[in-house]
């Protein structure tokens, strides 16, 4: 099985701060990987280099076998797109659903958008019926799913998903990790996921890294993360924190 | 148990160019010196609820109750000097982010000494000490150097203490604390439920506690009210949270994906209307 995405020792640094510190992860194709860790531990930082928004320092990153430079070219994007945390954030306020689907086309230079919209709004479960409206016509879930619906247009292999589910309510939730699980299995795509929630990571993916202070602290399989076989205190940590809370008398 | 708070058929309305929003509609309960959760999704009512409670609804809404009584003392009916004097002093709130809540152009330390001199005569260096006092008691480690920080300079889970310093320092009885840890860290949040949660046992205070987290809120609260639509749909015991009743509650608790729970896909809320009926 080839990787679809291996990051080797990668660096990233602002001014003097070491963001991420010499991190190595391997995706496999088709397979979900999830990060963990609290905020400032570099998992965002670490999906924002892959996707050519943060600055490398060193090491390297492959994509499909192919190693990328410091600047991403447009076959890049087409392989490789990302959802945001913030659905009222990522989307243009005055412009409309189908103008935002458009402009990925056009960049591309797509002659079939009339088709791809229709079906990336069809896939994303809202119809086409929302195709003019504005974003702030649109209540969170309906947003991320537009923001879904744009990653999806060009047809990528790998999605990065940046927190794809914080900023929505429990029940929303669900929906769109149903959604996301079901466009991955018939899509056949490669995620990576970030999120700071163990219950969201296990369910979502296969295999996860826990990260702290821009370092790797265990890579694990999800199934050792639910029988509790983790080797490190910060991992066991995390677990703790995840049940809830335990009033100590 | 005494009652430190009666609230009866509680309404708040909002004027809109579409018509009159009711974003509360009929709410009634009372807390005694207990932990009472009140959880529900965005748009449920439950920040609105604490906010009137608070007295600080948006002046061209409009609130309206059966009772609203704090103490004895009818909120609805007191001046809003009166209401002053009781914000702060008596009842006390928390809120999510205290990236906005704090001042950011005031240093922590001035902050909680502004609201103790705002509520007691006190002296400058009496003050002083005792904000620091208070500092200490929400566990921050040094908390003369975190007296003279401003709230960019510390961490969120280091804000969220300040913030809950600065509420206790007047004493209160009640505490609102709406969503105080959304915030932050799942790490950090237990460090300050913790906090919360010892201080607000010592004093012996009465605690309404806003979250949209079902399972977090079962786990610090005595009792759980779940809103939706600006209705309370359920009311029970937190340990009692397995048994609910209400199809709302219990899709909520259900829709959460869980470590161990190998569910695919998740179950989601199929909401009826008559829920909001």
């Amino acid at each position: 099985m080839t990787a679809a995405l291996s990051v080797d020792r990668l660096e990233v640094v602002f001014d003097r701060f070491r963001a991420l510190k010499g991190v190595s992860i391997e995706v496999q194709s088709g397979e979900s990987f999830g990060l963990v860790g609290e905020s400032g531990s570099g998992k965002s930082t670490l999906l924002r280099a892959i996707a050519g928004l943060a600055p490398a320092a060193s090491g390297s990153i492959t994509v499909n076998g192919k190693k990328l430079g410091t600047r991403r070219d447009k076959a890049f994007y087409r392989e490789v797109q990302m959802v945001f945390q913030d659905p009222y954030g990522s989307l243009h306020p005055r412009q409309t659903v189908d103008r935002l689907l458009q402009e990925p086309l056009a960049i591309h230079g797509f002659a079939d958008g009339e088709k791809r919209i229709q079906r990336a709004l069809n896939e994303v479960g809202l119809g086409t019926g929302f195709r003019f409206r504005y974003s702030h016509q649109l209540s969170g879930g309906q947003r991320q799913r537009v923001a879904i619906a744009r990653a999806l247009i060009l047809e990528p292999s790998i999605l990065l998903l940046d927190e794809p589910t914080s900023a929505l309510d429990a029940s929303v939730q669900a929906e769109v990790l149903n959604l996301l699980e079901e466009i991955r299995r018939r899509r056949k795509l490669t995620f990576l996921m970030v999120s700071h929630d163990l219950a969201i990571i296990t369910h979502m993916c296969e295999r996860l890294m826990v990260m702290q202070n821009g370092e790797a602290v265990e890579n694990l399989a999800a199934s050792d993360l639910v029988k509790r076989h983790v080797t490190k205190d910060y991992t066991r940590n995390l677990l703790r924190a995840s049940d809830g809370f335990v009033r100590t008398a | 148990m005494s009652t430190l708070l009666e609230v009866d058929n509680l309404r708040v309305t909002f004027p809109t160019r579409t018509g009159r929003i009711e974003a509360v509609r009929g709410v009634s309960f009372s807390l005694g010196r207990e932990r009472l959760g009140i959880v529900g999704e965005s748009g449920s009512g439950k920040s609105q609820t604490g906010r009137a409670i608070m007295g600080l609804t948006p002046a061209q809404a409009e609130v309206t109750a059966g009772k609203l009584a704090f103490d004895g003392i009818d909120l609805l009916a007191a001046s809003p000097r009166d209401r002053r004097a009781l914000r702060g002093k008596r009842i006390a709130m928390i809120l999510q982010d205290p990236k906005y809540s704090l001042d950011p152009v005031m240093s922590i330390g001035r902050q909680i000494v502004e609201t103790l001199r705002t509520h007691e005569k006190v002296g400058k260096a009496e003050a002083r000490a005792r904000a620091l006092a208070m500092l200490e008691a929400v566990q921050i480690r040094d908390p003369a150097r975190v007296f003279d920080l401003h709230p960019h300079e510390v961490s969120g889970g280091m804000g969220q203490r300040a913030m809950i310093a600065m509420m206790l320092i007047a004493g209160p009885e009640m505490m609102i604390a709406d969503e105080p840890t959304s915030a932050l860290d799942v790490t950090v949040q237990l460090e300050v439920l913790g906090i919360l949660d010892r201080l607000v046992s010592e004093r012996g205070m009465g605690l309404i506690f806003i979250s949209h987290d079902l399972r977090l809120v079962s786990s610090f609260c005595d009792r759980v009210i779940v809103m939706y639509a600006g209705k309370v749909v359920e009311q029970l015991k937190a340990s009692e949270l397995g048994r609910a009743q209400h199809p709302y509650t219990r899709g909520l608790l259900n829709c959460m994906p869980k470590i161990g729970a190998d569910r695919h896909p998740l179950p989601v809320l199929d909401r009826k209307p008559e829920w909001a009926a």
